[in-house]
């Protein structure tokens, strides 16, 4: 977003006279149209249009939807349906929100750990990683309150559930709780503040993905062999190349989107959010959306005491296994950006995904599962939460400081050692 | 997504020639873009619950002569009134060159059932509702705009531009009728 | 394109680690699934079956559950029992519905009304039924369901399961006996006792259920179908219809919502051919 240094003047005269006003046009042509962007970029980089285009979609079905939608705990059950029976096209909105929201979180995981393996982290893109964190944090509240609108069996626990989290505070725990939900449990004052700020948020996200976005056109992108751009050869205008190629990875996605939200759009779901919302009776397995599972895995796990008691501790692994990744630029200062010149980087990284998927598996689970021998699930959960922290807290930084990288490449265009640098389609 | 127009710009060697690849792409994206804005625009239409409530039952033996009633159908005021002689009289009695929107009396009722006037209680004007028993017609008087209407509901002075409307309803029997 | 593949299949993967695991109890038998008409991405409902697991629902289910989302009006839509509007209207105008706005706050119900509910109150429902609540039939077949271990939920989102609920309302209702069968136990191991005025049944996850067997072999003499179909008279086929009615109660736009998939599939296959074409054109000279 460097509008500043275009010289764009537009041939129409209309157009011209607008420009000399609000040189909005400039903007946008050196933003999304002469951008030089890294031509080297794989197809794990058309994530971040595929997220830009799903914040749109929850966008606009969303504002459909709460033209339909009301928010009042008696009849918001009950409302949701009559969007799915009585709507026009109601039950495909409905469905494409809802199936909208997992297929968001799983381009925003794939997002996360590309950016994990490739080093996009490291200087100069701190800021735009920390606002990142910031996206994805905003995201998982407006998942959750989100959640909590139709208003069923699982929305209503895990309202009540996620704001409990707030009662491991000591001293002020209690208060904050009430203050979150406006009552002494959670009730109708806590589903008309969660749909007020269902409403809010997504535009807070968007606004955060403009600075995002800014911060990413400051420094440049990162590219699979993390070598800076060096010359103009490096590099290709975002328009057409990356904007065609990022549609065609849009279009591609539709394609399981559309899977789901057409022909199975409640096998994410729980069937017990098919229940109506009952204060006195708490479902037999309480399991969160599948994206919280990892973390949601980490807050049960710590179920002993440590010092502190072991709900609060839990809360603090649970918050501080996001927080953490705050910290992740300084806490890995190797000079190589990209995993693929990293030897030992690299194991540990693959490691560490798998890790994050098994945590997720646990947090399916009931925690008196055996996994493997007397081990429950309780047991060995405890262990992927370990290495979730050792990767980042001692795993990076000893191997800043002890790895030996292989040999990089001179640039994105010159090939290394006679091989070419990477495929580019 | 990406706006269709972006195709248009292309800076191959070949650019400028009409290529059949980029036309039939812009016109499949462009019939994505419609097959996905019209379903987000029509589902603002009335839904399959407030369609269903297009009927309305009354029962009229509750109305006494020279009593009107104001009942609800599809959201909407709708005024029954039970007619005194003199006003079925009245309205008869009007010529057809005195009307802005000439109608009969005759037209705006059942057969039989003369002294049932049944009409959509909004002014045709900008849709406030009208007064009953009130204006220089003996009418109904509409106090947003001043409109006036007569013993049959006929526009006669005023802005409002045609009769307040007759809605479809059938009589079920001598003391309930249908609306819708 | 190797690659987004791979993505898309370990995203497959990576989403069905949600689904929860269920424990066993012995005596305890797990719903078997069966073979349903709109089952799968091509199944659309059966119109015969819904009409007969209309009657079902009417005859047998209704003198206790409620449907408070079904509308008559819906059973003469098309993708459903698909009744003509002559035969809705004279339907609901067997029933009453209340409405405060006649004379003594009943009057005939019309199309537009919903099926009323046999119980005013859940209290009156639980009074009438030896404290159990039968639960509203509106989206009942998509509160049950039966889970399936590993591998079985990653086939699932290619096969679209999710006819989990009308499998366990169907294997519910043929899973009564007369006599508790010998050797079944509670989940901590003891001996298993039937509570006073319940009933056993095998698949309801506490085997005491509240409600008595509802469905005997003849209970109900089918309408003759339109077509001539005939069905036997059995508490099997019972079960089947009412499961598969009930299903359509709880997605009534199920063969609409496949129909305009298809639709959207075949455009994003065309259109993302067409983008691939567009990119690698726009690609081939920078390398």
């Amino acid at each position: 977003m460097s509008a500043h240094e275009s010289k764009y003047t537009p041939a129409n005269p209309v157009l011209r006279w607008v420009e000399d006003r609000l040189p909005i046009l400039g903007f946008a042509k050196s933003t999304l149209v002469d951008y030089p962007t890294p031509k080297n970029l794989n197809y794990w980089w058309t994530f971040g249009a595929i997220l830009a285009f799903m914040l749109g979609v929850q966008i606009v079905t969303g504002i459909v939807l709460a033209m339909h939608y009301t928010p009042e705990a008696s009849l918001a059950f009950d409302s949701v349906e009559a969007i799915k029976r009585d709507v026009v096209g109601g039950r495909i909105i409905q469905a494409v929100h809802s199936t909208g929201a997992s297929m968001f979180f799983f381009a925003v995981y794939i997002h996360i750990f590309r950016g994990l393996y490739f080093g996009s982290y490291k200087a100069p893109r701190e800021i735009l990683w920390i606002l990142g964190v910031i996206i994805f944090l905003l995201m998982m509240a407006t998942a959750f309150f989100g959640y909590v609108l139709p208003w069923g069996q699982m929305s209503f626990w895990a309202a009540a559930v996620i704001t409990n989290i707030f009662a491991a505070i000591p001293i002020i725990g209690d208060p904050i709780l009430q203050l979150l939900r406006g009552g002494f449990a959670v009730d109708n004052p806590t589903l008309n503040r969660f749909f007020s700020l269902h409403y809010l948020l997504p535009f807070i996200i968007a606004a955060v993905v403009f600075l995002h976005i800014w911060a990413l056109h400051v420094p440049g992108n990162n590219n699979p062999i993390g070598v800076e751009v060096k010359s103009e050869r490096d590099t290709v205008p975002f328009h057409p190349y990356y904007t065609m190629k990022d549609f065609f990875a849009v279009v591609v996605f539709c394609i399981p989107f559309a899977w789901f939200a057409f022909f199975a759009p409640d096998i994410l779901g729980h069937p017990d959010n098919y229940i109506q919302a009952n204060p006195l009776v708490t479902p037999p397995h309480i399991v969160p959306e599948w994206y919280f599972l990892p973390f949601y895995a980490i807050l049960r796990a710590i179920d002993f005491n440590f010092i502190l008691d072991s709900k609060l501790l839990g809360v603090i692994a649970f918050g501080g296994s996001i927080l953490i990744l705050f910290f992740l630029p300084w806490l890995d200062t190797a000079k190589v950006r990209s995993g693929t010149f990293r030897p030992a980087f690299k194991w540990f990284y693959w490691l560490f995904a798998v890790n994050f998927l098994l945590l997720m598996w646990y947090g399916a689970q009931t925690p008196d599962m055996k996994v493997v021998g007397p081990f429950t699930v309780a047991d060995v959960s405890k262990l992927s939460v370990a290495y979730y922290f050792l990767y980042f807290i001692v795993i990076l930084p000893l191997l800043s400081r002890f790895e030996k990288p292989r040999p990089l490449p001179n640039s994105i265009s010159e090939p290394v050692l006679g091989k070419p640098a990477q495929a580019t389609t | 997504m990406a706006t269709e127009s972006n195709l248009a710009h292309d800076d191959t060697p070949n650019a400028g020639r009409r290529d059949f690849l980029y036309v039939a792409t812009t016109a499949v994206g462009i019939v994505g873009v419609g097959a996905v804005v019209w379903p987000l625009i029509n589902q603002m239409n009335p839904d399959a619950s407030v369609l269903a409530l297009s009927s309305t039952e009354f029962d009229l033996s509750g109305v006494e002569e020279g009593a009107s009633v104001t009942i609800k159908w599809r959201g909407s005021p709708v005024f029954v009134r039970h007619r005194t002689q003199k006003e079925i009289d009245e309205a008869r009695a009007v010529p057809m060159s005195d009307l802005k929107d000439p109608q009969t009396d005759e037209a705006r009722v059942v057969a039989g059932h003369e002294q049932w006037l049944i009409m959509v209680a909004l002014c045709t004007h900008l849709g406030c509702i009208p007064v009953g028993e009130s204006g220089e017609y003996d009418g109904w008087f509409c106090p947003c705009h001043g409109s006036q209407y007569d013993t049959s509901g006929r526009i006669r002075k005023g802005p409002a531009p045609t009769n307040l409307i007759v809605p479809p309803y059938k009589f079920l029997s001598d003391t309930v009728v249908q609306i819708g | 394109m190797i690659k987004i593949t791979t993505i898309f299949a370990a995203a497959l993967i990576g989403l069905g680690l949600a689904a929860p695991v269920t424990a066993q109890e012995a005596g305890h038998t797990e719903a078997a699934k069966q073979h349903w008409s709109f089952a799968g991405i091509f199944g659309t409902y059966d119109q015969n079956q819904l009409q007969r697991g209309f009657q079902v629902f009417r005859e047998v289910c209704a003198s206790c559950h409620s449907a408070r989302l079904l509308a008559f009006r819906n059973l003469a839509e098309e993708g459903g029992p698909a009744f003509s509007e002559g035969q809705v209207k004279e339907l609901a105008a067997q029933y009453e519905v209340s409405d405060v706005t006649v004379a003594g706050g009943k009057r005939k119900a019309l199309p537009a009304d919903h099926w009323p509910s046999p119980f005013a109150t859940e209290l009156d429902a639980r009074d009438a039924n030896g404290g159990a609540f039968p639960p509203d039939m509106s989206v009942l077949a998509k509160a049950r369901s039966i889970e399936d271990g590993f591998p079985g939920w990653v086939f699932n989102y290619f096969t679209t399961y999710a006819e989990g609920g009308p499998d366990y309302i169907h294997a519910l209702l043929n899973a009564y006996s007369e006599e508790v069968p010998a050797g079944v136990t509670n989940s901590d191991g003891t001996p298993f006792t039937l509570p006073e005025g319940k009933y056993f049944n095998a698949v309801f996850p506490s085997n005491s259920i509240g409600m008595p067997p509802p469905l005997s072999d003849g209970q109900i003499e089918y309408a003759a179908a339109a077509d001539g179909t005939t069905v036997p008279l059995t508490v099997e086929q019972y079960s089947k219809d009412v499961s598969a009615f009930l299903m359509w109660v709880a997605e009534p736009h199920l063969d609409n919502t496949k129909s305009a998939g298809f639709k959207v599939l075949a455009f994003l296959l065309l259109f993302a051919a067409l983008m691939y074409l567009v990119k690698q054109r726009l690609w081939r000279k920078v390398h």
